[in-house]
C-alpha cells in the first residue's frame, strides 16, 4: 500500500509555523535570561517535532537542518552545553533559515540552500568542537560489528541457534513470545525446544509471569535465502533487555574459520575520522559573516518597505538578488486557513441546532395558522431573531484570533534591532489575548512594525543619554491591546524622549506645510508627523524614518476603517494609539434616504445630525456652500447633486444635515431623511463589480433592496472635485 | 470486528498520517493530542494497541505508558512509542515504563503498517 503523504504536508507546515514561533520566543526568553526549565524543553520539543514531521513527510532538507539544531538544543537541555549568547543567536538565525525552507516547501519550490548551508556549517562547527572524540569511537565499534558480520556471512553457515530466556516480567511490556516465534518462523525452517524446568507448580504459578525458556534452531531455507543476524536481532529488538538472548551461527561440520583472519582488515585508520578540530577564531569568523548578512537583509527590507510607496524603481539597485528572490517567493501565499478552537465549533453547532428547532416550530405554526396564534408567531420570530444574531456572533468569532499572533513577531524584532543600535530595550506586552478579525490582523501587522521600529529608533534614547537624563538605562516599549466598544485599541508606547514639539513645528514651517502665523495646538503639531514627506531625524537611519512611512501607516489604518493618534509628553515618552473596527465584514450603519435611494453611512463617521438652520448657511456660489456649526465652518454637500438622483425636496428647511468626518476633515451631508440604524454585512463592490469612488461597498437590506455604503473620505474628495468644476454647477 | 488502536501525538499532521494509514488498512483508530487526553480516553474503554509519541506537552509518552500499565485493560496490550533515532535513552526509559517497543521516526506509512501488522497480526 502506498499513501500520498502530500495531503498531510500542509498541516505539517502550518503546525511547524507555530513550532517556529515557539522556538523563536523561547530562544528570546533564553537570551534575556527569563527562561525556566520548561522553556528549553518546549524549544527542544518544537525542534524535535519539526524534525520528525519533516523526515516523515519527505522534507529532507528541513529534517537534516533541524537535526543539527536539535542536537545542539539537546545538549543545552541536558546542561552539557552552556546557553551562550552566540549559540542563541545562531539558533535564531537557524529559525529564520527554517522559515525560508518552510516557505519553499509551502510553494513546492526548491529551497535556496545557500544560507541554510552557511548556518548549518556554523551549527556543525559549534557542535563538533566537543564531540569529535565521540564520533571516532562510534566508527570503531561500527567496524567491529562489520567484521563480525563478515564472519557470519560465510557460506558454510547453515542457520542460527537462538537461546532465549525471557525474564519473568517480559509479558508486562506487552511483548508476547508467541509473536516473536511467529515472526522467526517466517524467516526459515524453525525447530524449537522449550525448557520447562523453571515452571513452578500450578498452585504457585503467577499467570502474569513468564517461566519458560527456549532453544530455537532456525535453518536457512533455500527459497527464503540466508538469514542475516540483523534480521533476527530486529525481531528481538524490543525485548533485548527483557530476556537473556544468545544468537549463534549454526555451522556445517567443515566450518572452521578464524576470526583473526578477518578482523583487523576493516578497522579504519583513526586519522580519517578525527574531525577537524576547530579553533574559536574560525567559529567567530563564521558568525561574523552571518551577522553581516543579517544586517544586509534588515537594511534592504526596510528600504523596500519605506520606498515602496514612492517608486519601485529606486529600490532596485539596493536590493540584493537573494533578497529579491525571497520576496518573490513569499508573494504567492496559499489561501490561508484558520485553526478554530473546538469550543467555538461546538457553540456553532449548538446555535444551528436551536435554529432548526425554531424553524420547525414556526413552520408548524404556519401550517395551521389563525389570528389567535399571532402572539405565538411573534414570540417565535423574536426567538428566530435571537438565534440568528447569536449564530452571526458565533460565526464572526471564528474569524477572531488573539492579537498575540500579531504581537509575537515583536520580541525578535526588538531583540535584533536593539542589538544593532546598541540600545537597551525591554518589550512589555499586555492584552495579547484580545481578539480581532483575522483579516484586520493581517493588515495591521506592517503598520505596527513601523510604529515599533519608530519607537526603537526615534523614541528610546541611547543608553548614555538616558542615564544623563536620570532615567533607567533600559528603555521600555509597551504593546497593549484591549476592546472598547466595537473597536480594538492597540497602544504602542515608549518611555523615550517624546516628540520634539519645536523641532516639528520648525520643520513644518521650513517645508511650507504650515505658515509661521498659524497658531497650532500641540495636538495639531504632533499630528504633523503623519503628514506625507515629513521626517525630523537628523540622520536618516535604516531602521526607520525617511519621511515616508508615518503617512503610509495612517493611510493603511484608515483603509481598515480605523484611526491612529499620537500623544506625547516631553522627556517621558510617546504613545501611538490605533483604533480599529473588530471586523471588516460587518459595520454599524445609519440608513439615510435621498430621493428614492437608501444609502448607508458608517456610524463611526457620523458626528451629529440635526435639522438645517438656513441662517447658518453661507454660500459663495451654488456649488460652494458652507454651514456654520458653533465656531466652525464646514462644507455642505448636497448628496442628490453628487449622486445625481432626484431628491424629495430641495428645500433646505425640510432637509436633515448629517455632520460626518472623513480623511479630509468634516462635512455636512444634506439628506432627505434618517432611517434606522442597523448592522450591515459589507459586500465588496470591487470583487463583484468595480471600485466606485465615494462608496466602500454595498449591502442587502431586510426588504431585499441593495444599498450602497458611503465611504466618507472618498465622498469628500468626490464632492470637492465637483465643486471645483464650474461646469457641474451650471448643469 | 476490526482491531482498535489509540494513536497519540501532539503533532496534528503526524496524528493524521498515522490515523489515515491505519484506517486505510482497516483498523479502528482513535486519536489523542497528548498523554492526558489519551489517558482520559483509555479510562473509558479498551484498545488492542496504543501508539504514542514520546515528546508531548501536558503529559509525555513515558508518563502515559506508566499510567496505562496501571490500568487492568492495558496491562498486557502492546504499547508502541513513536520515537526518533536519537532517543536511545528514551527507548530505555520507555521500556522501563512498560513500552512494548518502538517505531523510529521518520517512518513511512508502509513501515508503520508493517510493524503494526506484525504486532497485531
Amino acid at each position: 500500500m502506498s499513501i500520498d503523504l502530500s495531503q498531510f504536508k500542509q498541516t505539517f507546515i502550518e503546525e511547524s509555523d507555530e513550532g517556529l514561533d515557539v522556538l523563536e520566543s523561547g530562544l528570546l526568553a533564553l537570551d534575556s535570561g527569563t527562561a525556566d526549565d520548561e522553556v528549553i524543553h518546549a524549544v527542544f520539543r518544537a525542534a524535535h517535532s519539526i524534525k520528525g514531521g519533516a523526515g516523515t513527510f519527505g522534507l529532507n532538507e528541513i529534517a537534516d537542518f533541524t537535526h543539527v539544531m536539535e542536537t545542539l538544543l539537546d545538549e543545552m537541555r541536558d546542561g552539557r552545553r552552556e546557553i551562550s549568547k552566540e549559540a542563541v543567536n545562531l539558533l535564531l538565525n537557524s529559525v529564520d533559515v527554517l522559515r525560508e525552507l518552510m516557505d519553499a516547501a509551502r510553494d513546492d519550490s526548491s529551497p535556496d540552500m545557500s544560507r541554510a548551508d552557511d548556518v548549518k556549517t556554523l551549527l556543525d562547527v559549534m557542535l563538533s568542537g566537543e564531540n569529535a572524540a565521540e564520533q571516532t569511537t562510534e566508527v570503531v565499534s561500527d567496524s567491529a560489528e562489520l567484521s563480525a558480520e563478515m564472519k557470519n556471512r560465510d557460506s558454510r553457515q547453515t542457520g542460527w541457534l537462538i537461546k532465549l530466556h525471557p525474564h519473568e516480567h517480559m509479558l508486562r511490556t506487552g511483548n508476547d513470545t508467541v509473536r516473536i516465534f511467529k515472526e522467526l518462523n517466517t524467516l526459515g525452517d524453525m525447530e524449537s525446544t522449550a525448557d520447562l524446568s523453571g515452571l513452578p507448580e500450578l498452585l504457585h504459578m503467577d499467570p502474569e509471569l513468564s517461566y519458560l525458556s527456549w532453544e530455537i534452531i532456525l535453518k536457512n531455507n533455500a527459497e527464503l535465502g540466508d538469514i542475516k543476524k540483523a534480521t533476527i536481532e530486529e525481531i528481538f529488538e524490543w525485548v533485548e533487555d527483557d530476556c537473556d538472548l544468545l544468537i549463534e551461527p549454526l555451522m556445517s561440520e567443515t566450518s572452521e574459520i578464524s576470526a583473526e583472519e578477518l578482523s583487523g582488515e576493516f578497522l579504519p585508520s583513526s586519522a580519517d575520522t578525527a574531525a577537524g578540530s576547530v579553533t574559536e577564531d574560525v567559529l567567530q569568523s563564521h558568525i561574523d559573516v552571518l551577522m553581516v548578512q543579517d544586517d544586509d537583509s534588515v537594511t534592504t527590507d526596510n528600504k523596500t518597505v519605506s520606498s515602496s510607496e514612492q517608486s519601485t524603481e529606486k529600490i532596485a539597485p539596493n536590493v540584493s538578488p537573494i533578497q529579491k528572490k525571497s520576496e518573490k517567493k513569499k508573494k504567492p501565499k496559499v489561501e490561508g486557513s484558520i485553526r478554530v478552537g473546538t469550543n467555538k465549533v461546538d457553540s456553532l453547532i449548538d446555535m444551528v441546532g436551536e435554529l432548526v428547532i425554531t424553524q420547525s416550530m414556526l413552520s408548524q405554526l404556519g401550517e395551521h395558522f389563525s389570528m389567535g396564534k399571532l402572539e405565538t408567531l411573534r414570540g417565535g420570530l423574536a426567538q428566530l431573531e435571537r438565534n440568528i444574531r447569536e449564530l452571526q456572533e458565533s460565526v464572526m468569532r471564528i474569524r477572531m484570533l488573539p492579537i498575540s499572533f500579531s504581537f509575537q513577531r515583536f520580541p525578535r524584532l526588538v531583540h535584533d534591532l536593539s542589538q544593532k543600535m546598541s540600545k537597551k530595550i525591554e518589550l512589555k506586552m499586555t492584552g495579547e489575548q484580545t481578539e480581532l478579525d483575522k483579516a484586520v490582523m493581517e493588515k495591521i501587522g506592517d503598520p505596527m512594525v513601523h510604529l515599533v521600529r519608530n519607537s526603537l529608533d526615534h523614541g528610546i534614547e541611547e543608553p548614555h543619554v538616558r542615564l544623563a537624563a536620570g532615567k533607567d538605562e533600559m528603555g521600555i516599549i509597551r504593546l497593549n491591546a484591549y476592546h472598547q466598544g466595537g473597536f480594538i485599541v492597540i497602544e504602542i508606547s515608549d518611555d523615550g524622549a517624546g516628540l520634539p514639539r519645536d523641532k516639528l513645528l520648525e520643520k513644518a514651517i521650513e517645508k511650507g506645510l504650515v505658515s509661521p502665523q498659524d497658531n497650532l495646538s500641540d495636538e495639531k503639531i504632533y499630528d504633523l508627523i503623519f503628514h506625507p514627506g515629513f521626517s525630523t531625524a537628523d540622520q536618516v537611519s535604516d531602521i526607520s524614518g525617511r519621511g515616508v512611512g508615518m503617512d503610509v501607516v495612517r493611510k493603511n489604518i484608515k483603509d481598515l476603517g480605523g484611526k491612529v493618534e499620537v500623544s506625547t509628553t516631553p522627556g517621558e515618552g510617546t504613545t501611538f494609539t490605533i483604533r480599529l473596527p473588530l471586523t471588516l465584514a460587518i459595520l454599524d450603519g445609519q440608513l439615510i434616504q435621498v430621493g428614492q435611494e437608501t444609502y448607508i453611512i458608517p456610524l463611526v463617521s457620523i458626528i451629529e445630525s440635526f435639522e438645517v438652520d438656513v441662517s447658518k448657511i453661507n454660500s459663495i456660489d451654488r456649488a460652494n456652500e458652507v454651514y456654520k456649526i458653533r465656531d466652525e465652518y464646514i462644507p455642505l454637500i448636497r448628496l442628490y447633486d453628487v449622486f445625481d438622483v432626484q431628491p424629495e425636496t430641495t428645500c433646505l428647511q425640510e432637509c436633515l444635515l448629517v455632520v460626518v468626518e472623513g480623511d479630509g476633515g468634516k462635512a455636512g451631508l444634506l439628506v432627505d431623511d434618517l432611517l434606522s440604524q442597523q448592522q450591515v454585512v459589507i459586500k465588496s463592490l470591487e470583487t463583484n463589480y468595480k471600485r466606485v469612488p465615494g462608496f466602500s461597498g454595498a449591502t442587502i437590506l431586510g426588504d431585499g433592496t441593495i444599498s450602497l455604503i458611503l465611504d466618507m473620505s472618498g465622498l469628500l474628495i468626490l464632492a470637492s472635485e465637483m465643486q471645483s468644476t464650474p461646469n457641474y454647477a451650471n448643469a | 470486528m476490526s482491531k482498535t488502536i489509540l494513536a497519540v501525538d501532539d503533532s496534528t499532521s503526524m496524528r493524521q498520517m498515522v490515523s489515515f494509514t491505519l484506517k486505510g488498512a482497516g483498523y479502528d483508530v482513535t486519536e489523542a493530542a497528548d498523554g492526558q487526553q489519551a489517558l482520559d480516553i483509555a479510562k473509558t474503554r479498551g484498545f488492542d494497541m496504543v501508539l504514542s509519541d514520546v515528546n508531548m506537552p501536558v503529559m509525555d509518552g513515558i508518563e502515559l505508558i506508566k499510567n496505562l500499565r496501571t490500568l487492568p485493560n492495558y496491562k498486557f496490550i502492546p504499547i508502541l512509542m513513536l520515537t526518533t533515532e536519537a532517543g536511545t535513552e528514551k527507548k530505555m526509559e520507555g521500556k522501563a515504563a512498560g513500552a512494548t517497543g518502538w517505531i523510529v521516526k521518520p517512518f513511512n506509512p508502509d513501515q508503520l503498517l508493517n510493524t503494526v501488522n506484525r504486532v497485531l497480526g
